[in-house]
């Protein structure tokens, strides 16, 4: 950065310092939009990709609801192109295929990618009232990092065998022994690659937000004083950094067994489609369980990186378009943390069927069905928010209500889950398929909506249009319950996941109809999107522009020009008060800046 | 906008509450069950059930009042207020409660299917080995141990007594994979390398042919890894025994 | 609601073109890069973690493990972790140095320890080389699966320390670095501080135990 040149010891002062320099910045198209180390180009960067990913994950969603709706019939439009050897009907290999690159890419280069970098990279910075990241240089590798990720994940389509199909679980030994499944050859491996690629983004973006955040705010930004969004992403980079590394450990592990032939995960005697691993001089003696410890001990804290800057941003939303104070601000600060501290020691808790320790499996029950109180008070306090407020219905706030109303489900059947007898019958069937969508679609999709019609005019300085906004709530809720309610009443019924064609069976015959209506629902859910796409696309050049602060809201970021020039703030800041002055007494309007100066100590009430 | 959003997430309530009382009518509900396990799990399902239905009709009805109620236009200011500390105590106290017990119902439930202590006494009445994409029963020969050079195989059909309870072995010879019969509220994943005992009691009165699903996924066939799982009556089942043991030996001497 | 938001005013709301940048600092009076090299640790504790954990729950489901004195060269490792130890010695020489300003002192010391770390790898690789040709490769059994693992990660991890504290020497002998300025000096100090630490673990599980 030109302004680092000024300051002999970069970072270093005393508390509350300010480090002033000028810049005369002049960059080409290169620096400025592609290789750019300014977060909120690195935001927005993060934010497409995330999008187009997003389309792509939601094209094989359509393709597996198409078997589940039509098993083994030709599939139109696209099935001419895609499977022309098997006579356009998508055969059980590529099914398996499917729902196991499904699964990857919406968490690790959708979801993720659209919270912590899209949001955590645009908002982090705006909203602590830092110039940008800690490290801008490193902010830019993060970005670039995720991109070999995504390409090994699409390559792996193309290679002998196809793309991983083990799940996104990856369970050895079928993800580990070659002959196991077709997509276990060339694809697995591309998918370990896949996945360490995008753990080195997360991690250098982890790095980044908690230094930033701990070290770049503003005067009188305390840390009770950060908005929720910002606790929340600090929350889910701390996960990141204490959870990912065991993950990436396992993922070498996984990638050893299966490049030079180690046995980690290789039991002994296995003789898997008439091939004997040991035979053809594989070590053996490991532990197909030891795998599942240590991938879920990242990946049960990454449900929480996915879901815990959703509940930061909808907080922001709701409270901004409520009129009024967050509710039990310091409780919800309280519950994230506790979500984020109890979500190390309930991993156990996707494996009571897997034959691990009863007793194991008892303290897991315990600790897994205790996470459920802090996420109880989290929806009482949105709750206890909008009681009394002034509810503005603008697209934003409805995609927060929609959040809310949703992650309520999302989060109640969550207990049958954790309930371990109860858990041996619903294990693996569609009502865990409900649970974990209505968490990170109903959730966390509907918070990145609110959140990108809350901010997209910070983000490019005009609207997205309401009437296109609403329309496209309206439909994205409607065909969201049509999609995944039915999913619960599927899974009671006993119907298994990951399955091709559960038709065969005797108990799931009749399912069938109930399958057909989901998929119309998710087809429609899929076409829908469209209203999204051209608004946001629409907006970002023809939107009508707009001033600094079109919510009239109160924190940090609403300070800045819209969009915000190089630097982020063309004037200086300091704090005088909480995040969520809304309604407060001690001034006309209905709302009180965080940056604002009233003299005197804020209401307390 | 205000009578359309209210009316969405009335919707949804009601969509979701009606759903569940009306599944049973369409065949998506628990299928009945036929184990000794059945009473105490479904019993719990539906403990959990009433729980969170009554909580999911609290939260909504306060969110969709809230947003009835408080979208109207109104130039006044909201009701200016950061929390209430006997609220949070009491929204964090009730469900802490509620949630202890649901935990604590558990525990004898899940100790009694899958505590060693539970288990009955005695040699298992077989070693089912599941592999890509069949399941395969391995029982004790004429000399009652299992391992020996007598012992048969049934393909397909794990045939256990009704009434009595049955422990096995549950074995892979290769990926995992799960034995599941939903009938019996039973699921154990077969883990590679691991030998792992599972025992159920089919009802006395239920004996019959129960579909035997793998529910791990275990590569392209995993939706066709199908079994049966027979329950015969004490004496039909002594009979089968004795029947597969004589057919064994006659094999063996004809080879 | 549509109303409620404020029309654009190019004269309020139009950022000035030329305006200083506003860089506050907050936290604990903590450089930042110290601050970030410290989280990185943490994330490599748990990466270390998440092995030698594996490396346990391996050995301890084993059947039979044999003793490593029967298969692995322990006093030439042990002579190469003294080293290492030693090496991490010159490195806080070397921070020492450049504290008091003895630019010279800091050139020979960071010097000494890279020195240190090369002979380090040397010898480990040697060591791989001599078993690879007796014939322990990795698939031979878990002990080998476990014993490469665990060693080459760390071996990674040196010979990163290595060029990481060679970028750093190259500064020091153009004379980058000052009493005042020394942060780089540090941060590449505190990694190999770890990197030797970490060692010291592994040796004693992975070659005493
Ligand atoms: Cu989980
Ligand atoms: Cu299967």
């Amino acid at each position: 950065m030109s302004s680092s040149s000024s300051s002999v010891h970069p970072g270093m002062g005393a508390p509350g310092t300010v480090r002033v320099s000028h810049d005369h910045h002049h960059l080409g198209f290169w620096r400025k939009y592609i290789f750019s180390t300014d977060h909120k180009v690195i935001g927005i960067q993060f934010m497409l990709t995330g999008l187009v990913m997003f389309l792509v994950g939601g094209l094989m969603a359509m393709a597996i609801r198409w078997q589940l709706a039509w098993p083994w019939t030709e599939m139109p439009i696209v099935g001419k192109l895609l499977f022309p050897e098997t006579g356009k009907v998508i055969s059980p290999e590529f099914y398996t295929m499917l729902f196991t690159m499904h699964g990857t890419i919406m968490i690790f280069f959708v979801i993720i990618p659209l919270l912590t970098g899209a949001f955590g990279n645009f908002l982090i910075p705006l909203m602590i009232g830092a110039p940008d990241m800690a490290f801008p240089k490193l902010n830019m590798i993060g970005y670039w990092a995720m991109v070999p990720g995504i390409g090994f994940a699409i390559a792996s389509f193309f290679v002998e065998g196809g793309g991983a199909s083990s799940g996104w679980t990856a369970y050895p030994p079928l993800s580990t022994i070659e002959t196991a499944a077709p997509g276990s050859g060339q694809g697995q491996t591309l998918w370990l690659l896949a996945l360490t690629w995008s753990g080195v983004s997360s991690m250098t973006g982890a790095v980044n937000y908690v230094t930033t955040i701990v070290k770049m705010r503003a005067p009188g930004m305390t840390l009770m004083r950060m908005p929720l969004t910002i606790w929340s992403l600090l929350i889910a980079a701390l996960l990141q950094l204490f959870a990912l590394p065991v993950l990436t450990a396992a993922s070498i592990l996984q990638l050893l067994d299966r490049v030079v032939d180690t046995g980690f995960f290789t039991p002994t005697n296995l003789v898997v489609n008439q091939f004997n691993s040991e035979a053809a001089g594989a070590a053996a003696g490991g532990q197909p369980l030891l795998w599942q410890h240590l991938f879920w001990f990242y990946s049960h804290p990454a449900v929480y990186i996915m879901v815990v800057p959703a509940m930061g941003l909808a907080s922001d939303v709701i409270a901004t378009h409520a009129r009024k104070p967050i509710f039990g601000y310091k409780p919800m600060v309280y519950s994230m943390s506790a979500i984020a501290g109890l979500g190390f020691i309930v991993w156990g808790h996707h494996m009571f069927a897997s034959g691990m320790n009863p007793a194991l499996g008892m303290t897991f029950m315990v600790s897994t069905i205790m996470i459920a109180l802090p996420s109880a008070v989290k929806v009482f306090n949105w709750l206890g928010t909008l009681w009394g407020s002034r509810i503005h219905l603008t697209t934003a706030m409805l995609n927060a209500l929609g959040f809310v109303a949703m992650f309520i489900i999302g989060g109640l059947s969550g207990i049958w889950m954790a309930a371990t007898p109860v858990d041996i019958y619903i294990h693996d069937t569609y009502i865990v398929v409900a649970h974990f969508h209505y968490v990170v679609f109903g959730g966390s999709v509907f918070a990145i909506f609110a959140g990108i019609y809350h901010w997209f005019p910070k983000m490019f300085g005009r609207m997205m249009n309401e009437t296109l906004g609403k329309v496209h709530f309206i439909g994205s809720f409607i065909f969201t319950n049509g999609v995944f309610y039915l999913m619960h009443q599927l899974g009671i019924a006993g119907l298994m996941r990951r399955t091709a064609d559960p038709y065969d069976y005797e108990a799931f015959a009749h399912l069938q109809p109930l399958n057909q209506i989901i998929s119309i629902c998710a087809f429609c859910l899929f076409t829908w999107q469209i209203f999204f796409v051209f608004n946001f696309f629409h907006s970002m050049f023809w939107g009508k522009r707009v001033g600094r602060n079109p919510w009239k809201a109160t924190t940090l970021e609403w300070d800045a020009p819209s969009p915000p020039g190089h630097g982020n703030f063309d004037h200086e800041l300091a704090v005088h008060c909480g995040p969520y002055e809304y309604a407060s007494p001690l001034v006309e309007e209905d709302y009180l800046m965080q940056s604002r100066d009233i003299g005197a100590k804020p209401a307390k009430a | 906008m205000r009578f359309l959003a209210t009316l969405l997430f009335l919707a949804l309530l009601v969509f979701g509450v009606w759903s569940f009382q009306a599944a049973e009518s369409f065949g998506a509900w628990l299928p009945p069950h036929v184990s000794s396990f059945g009473p105490d799990i479904d019993a719990l399902f539906k403990l959990i059930l009433w729980m969170v239905t009554f909580f999911f009709i609290l939260t909504e009805v306060v969110l969709i009042y809230c947003v009835w109620r408080f979208s109207k236009k109104d130039p006044s200011k909201a009701h200016f207020t950061h929390g209430s500390h006997k609220l949070e105590m009491l929204w964090t106290a009730v469900p802490a409660g509620l949630l202890l017990v649901i935990a604590f119902a558990q525990m004898g439930a899940w100790a009694n299917i899958r505590f060693p202590s539970a288990f009955p006494d005695g040699e298992p009445v077989a070693v089912a080995w599941a592999s890509q994409f069949d399941w395969r029963f391995q029982y004790p020969g004429a000399d009652g141990v299992l391992g020996t050079m007598d012992d048969f195989e049934s393909a397909h059909d794990f045939v256990v007594p009704a009434g009595e309870p049955v422990k096995f072995i549950l074995r892979s010879r290769d990926v995992i994979h799960s034995f599941s019969v939903p009938q019996f509220r039973l699921k154990q994943d077969a883990m590679p390398g691991m030998a792992i005992p599972v025992w159920f009691q089919v009802d006395e009165d239920r004996p019959g042919d129960y579909e035997l699903i793998c529910m791990e996924l275990c590569g392209w066939g995993h939706y066709k890894m199908a079994g049966k799982v027979r329950a015969l009556p004490r004496a039909e089942y002594d009979a089968w025994v004795a029947d597969q043991q004589a057919q064994f030996m006659s094999n063996g001497i004809e080879e | 609601m549509s109303s409620s938001i404020q029309a654009y005013d190019p004269e309020v709301d139009a950022p000035a073109h030329h305006h200083p940048i506003y860089d506050y600092d907050s936290g604990p009076p903590v450089d930042r890069g110290k601050f970030a090299i410290w989280l990185f640790l943490a994330t490599e504790v748990m990466f270390f973690t998440g092995l030698i954990g594996s490396y346990l729950v391996i050995r301890m489901g084993s059947p039979a493990w044999p003793h490593p004195k029967e298969l692995l060269a322990v006093d030439i490792t042990a002579a190469n972790t003294f080293l290492l130890i030693t090496s991490s010695w010159m490195m806080v020489r070397a921070l020492d140095a450049i504290q008091k300003g003895d630019k010279g002192g800091l050139v020979k010391w960071l010097g000494f320890t890279i020195l240190g770390g090369s002979v380090f790898v040397g010898v480990q690789v040697y060591e791989y080389t001599v078993l690879i040709h007796e014939g322990y490769l990795p698939n031979r059994d878990l002990f080998w699966s476990t014993f490469y693992a665990m060693t080459g990660f760390h071996g990674i991890h040196v010979c990163v320390g290595v060029i990481w504290l060679f970028c750093v020497w190259i500064g020091a002998v153009r004379g980058s670095y000052t009493p005042q300025n020394y942060v780089r000096v540090e941060l590449a100090g505190l990694y190999w501080h770890f990197v030797d630490l970490v060692w010291v673990l592994l040796f004693t599980i992975v070659y005493l135990m």
